[in-house]
């Protein structure tokens, strides 16, 4: 390790700040005035890239032909992101918030896989930049020249966002619209030309972002979740809603992972320590630091109640008779359901999977619902049950029927460290803490490789032999399902219940009555992972195998889809939200490879038709939809 | 349990917050006796919601003691306060908006005889005829089952009155109490919490806008003008103080 190495590290980090800048700056600006948390920020930024190498392909990699492109593409993905604004987005502000989300996840779905159709599953690989396709030199060693043009463009975009909010009417309203919604409203301004510039706006600094790094990376159809995280990180970090904050984290962020390299492998203490490792979790370390430090991020400020709160939420009542009747039912015929023999042979390996993400989803539930906690990584519970479960068979030799009892307990030790964190924390930053911390509990088991079997996983996680046998491991599946929705669900309706709704409704009133409520929080985050853990731990000995799949952000994903499917705020929500996403994904993925399409195009209609969830809209009345604006 | 003793419910000691450099409450200083009612009054932004803020633990005083019940309170998280026998109403009503009216009493009652831990129980049965006869007092049982978040606001300040009651409280802050109520609502709400405070030799103290409810309900009043007390007395007296008819009717325009 050299000064020489350092400074050329130094110089990458510049470099990797400023595309991450240009997707975060748009991420921000989005959520200042929106309030909308624009999960499809990645795949705006991976169109881009995308965009950007079919121009290059029409137009030619000459100096005209790649800089147009490029212009062309970020422009493209500015007009897409218009359009989304105007056609669905706009449709569901008065939605709750969580529903907003959903869209912005079906938008995921449906943009990588029209990436899949149009440009196939490998990787793509664009030219370089006319002119900046060899390097200069710098103190002895060779550095990109093109790396030294994103390091003016970063700072430049940061220049011209300022003029645009400092010196322009327009900047003016968004920055009002950030700081005071509700004035913006009154003053008379037309929201609607407002959002939708405002995205516009968003997206083509994702889509120039994207296009920017098709000289330096393969354009390739994963960019959109693993982007998402990272722009999460640098908001989060910055704090939501400010542009220099988001500028700060990302300098901050780009330049730690830089030294992190540069570093690279040490010994300390006599044990070889990867620096270059700690790449794939330092920023979500920086976030947690940062967010316990300074919960609104660097430069944020402590966010405004939304403008629109959910509509209050029903009082619990005990299940109608006809509810508990059809819940009989239901488990009557599950129970029934192997008698039919071979007539359904693919049912019962189904309906485990189904149990899973029931258990899971009614987990995610507990929080988010009557806790009031939304996670964007609950997977973490789900991985470490699965994990807990499989590494106690497989390295300690603990009897199968042990393993699985005591692998959710390894999940409720992540939710006792991470809760204690998080509850802190509220609204959107506590969620980015929870995926910050999945990600991070990701990327343990995908390096560890001697303990967990890294991107392997791990194998020969089988049921004991009187499990194995012809449907006990469904009746298992069953059983714990059942007995696991039913804990909940008696939680829920418990004094502890009532005191966690208490916080979730009014945290000022619940403190003025005694409650301990970051305590009771605490408690319910436990409660949450425990249960998500038992989720994991069936998993493992259903497949027989895991891989850090079951803990990659995608999973968390599926889990958010599930509950918001169903709708939050019954309790037969997540059971509903499950079995539809399971079965529809199941059914979807045997017809076309386009599953994730008509998936996401599910969503879109039913977010469009029950802004409420599908148990929710057949639980209450149907409501009818709350005009155009 | 009787609130004899020469010993305050209340007793303030040289208050003062800042924020930011603005000082919204300077050295105020007072007591109040069991049974006692007593007005805070004083001008939007006189400083009457940062003293009760402090005075129930949701603000930390820069300086200055507050005694409840003989304990130092300043800095004392709010749930603990409340467990010495503090109950508080708010300026804006805080309820819970996913539970019925009686739930929201018997969430408090649960709080106080410590049974949140439970995890078992079905709460909705749980002090059901104590949660209701805490609704009769305010007036409220017949809306004991419909959904709080559908009540009209003079009820919701009933309620709030229910639950700040469930922990027998011996002293009760309340924040413009009336607020919102209707004249007929009004004048029973305060003779309603006369009532409670004769009779259970509860200390109140509240703010108020309305003048006729706090001459006439009020055994004293304070009167605050940016930050400072500047009159204490009986009705009557205060009425006459030059300083407050001032504040309340002169130039202002200084402010």
């Amino acid at each position: 390790m050299s000064a020489s190495s350092i400074a050329v590290q130094l110089l990458n980090g510049l470099a990797s700040a400023s595309s991450l800048f240009l997707i975060a700056a748009g991420l921000s600006l989005i959520f200042g005035v929106s309030r909308i948390v624009n999960f499809a920020h990645g795949s705006l930024y991976m169109l881009g890239v995308y965009l950007a190498y079919a121009l290059v392909g029409w137009l030619g990699a000459g100096h005209l032909g790649f800089w147009l492109s490029i212009a062309l593409a970020a422009l493209a993905v500015g007009v897409f992101g218009a359009a989304v604004e105007i056609l669905l987005l706009r449709r569901i502000y008065r939605a709750p918030e969580l529903f907003q989300l959903l869209a912005t996840f079906a938008l995921v779905l449906l943009v990588r896989d029209a990436v899949y159709f149009a440009w196939g599953p490998e990787e793509l690989f664009g030219p370089r930049a006319p002119g900046l396709g060899g390097s200069v030199d710098i103190l002895g060693r060779a550095f990109p020249q093109y790396d030294l043009l994103l390091i003016v463009a970063g700072p430049l975009v940061l220049l011209l966002l300022w003029l645009l909010l400092r010196r322009t009417r327009w900047g003016t309203l968004v920055r009002a619209a950030t700081e005071d919604r509700e004035m913006v409203g009154a003053l008379g301004v037309d929201q609607a030309w407002l959002f939708t510039s405002v995205f516009a706006l968003g997206a083509l600094l994702a889509g120039l972002g994207g296009a920017l790094q098709l000289p330096r990376e393969p354009a390739s159809l994963d960019l959109d979740l693993l982007t998402i995280a990272d722009a999460f990180v640098v908001v989060v970090v910055g704090g939501m809603g400010s542009i220099p904050g988001a500028f700060l984290a990302a300098l901050l962020i780009a330049e730690l992972k830089a030294i992190c390299i540069a570093i690279g492998q040490v010994e300390i203490l006599g044990v070889d320590f990867s620096f270059s490792r700690l790449t794939l979790v330092i920023e979500f370390l920086v976030m947690a630091v940062v967010l316990v430090w300074r919960p609104w991020g660097l430069l944020g400020k402590p966010l405004e109640e939304g403008r629109h709160h959910a509509a209050a939420e029903a009082p619990l009542r005990a299940a109608p008779t006809a509810l508990r009747a059809l819940g009989f039912v239901v488990v009557a015929a599950l129970v029934a359901l192997p008698l039919a023999g071979d007539r359904l042979p693919y049912a019962t390996v189904l309906l485990v999977d189904i149990f899973i993400a029931a258990l899971f989803a009614a987990s995610l539930h507990f929080m988010m619902g009557p806790g009031g906690m939304v996670s964007f990584g609950h997977a973490a519970y789900f991985g470490l049950g699965a994990y807990g479960a499989g590494l106690l068979l497989r390295h300690f030799g603990l009897p199968m029927e042990l393993a699985i009892v005591l692998g959710p307990l390894v999940a409720m030790a992540g939710g006792v460290l991470l809760g204690w964190f998080a509850v802190r924390l509220s609204g959107v930053y506590m969620a980015m803490l929870t995926l910050a911390f999945a990600q991070i509990v990701w990327s343990v088991v995908f390096q560890w490789e001697d303990f967990t079997g890294g991107s392997n996983g791990l194998i020969g996680i089988w049921p004991s032999a009187w499990l194995s046998d012809g449907h006990a491991y469904y009746y298992l599946g069953l059983v714990v399902c059942v007995l696991g929705l039913w804990l909940l669900r008696r939680v829920l309706h418990s004094p502890f219940g009532y005191a966690m709704r208490a916080s979730r409704d009014s945290p000022l009133r619940a403190a003025a009555i005694g409650i301990d409520v970051p305590r009771v929080r605490w408690a319910a985050f436990i409660v949450a992972a425990t249960a998500g853990g038992v989720a994991g731990s069936l998993y493992a000995f259903s497949k027989g195998s895991i891989s850090p799949d079951a803990l990659s952000i995608a999973r968390s994903v599926d889990a958010l889809v599930m509950v918001l499917l169903g709708g939050v705020q019954a309790i037969t929500g997540p059971i509903v939200g499950a079995t539809a996403f399971t079965w529809l994904q199941d059914a979807l993925a045997r017809e076309t490879q386009y599953w994730r399409a008509l998936l996401g195009a599910v969503i879109l209609l039913l977010v469009l038709l029950f802004p409420a969830g599908i148990a929710g809209a057949v639980r209450s009345r149907l409501m009818p939809s709350e005009g155009e604006r | 349990m009787t609130a004899a003793g020469p010993e305050p419910v209340l007793e303030v000691r040289g208050l003062r917050k800042t924020f930011g450099g603005v000082v919204a409450v300077d050295d105020v200083g007072f007591e109040i006796a069991a049974g006692e009612i007593v007005a805070l009054i004083g001008p939007n932004g006189a400083g009457k919601s940062t003293c009760f803020n402090m005075l129930m633990g949701q603000l930390v005083p820069d300086a200055g003691a507050i005694r409840i019940l003989g304990r130092e309170t300043a800095g004392m998280p709010t749930r603990r306060i409340w467990r010495l026998g503090v109950g508080r109403t708010f300026q804006v009503t805080a309820t819970f908006g996913s539970m019925t009216v009686r739930e929201n009493v018997q969430v408090a009652l649960l709080s106080h005889r410590r049974g949140l831990r439970d995890f078992w129980r079905v709460a909705r049965e749980r002090f059901v005829e104590e949660a209701d006869a805490l609704l009769a007092t305010v007036g409220m049982q017949e809306h004991a089952e419909r959904p709080c978040s559908i009540l009209a606001y003079g009820d919701l300040k009933r309620l709030e009155l229910a639950v700040a009651l469930a922990n027998e409280p011996r002293l009760l802050l309340m924040d413009e109490p009336t607020a919102g109520m209707g004249p007929r609502e009004r004048i029973d709400l305060m003779a309603l919490t006369a009532s409670i405070a004769r009779r259970g030799g509860t200390a109140v103290l509240f703010t108020e806008h309305d003048m006729d409810v706090v001459f006439q309900h009020a055994d004293r009043v304070m009167v605050l003008d940016r930050g400072r007390l500047i009159a204490v007395g009986a009705p009557a007296e205060v009425r006459a103080d030059p300083e407050v008819r001032r504040v309340y009717l002169g130039s202002r325009a200084g402010r």
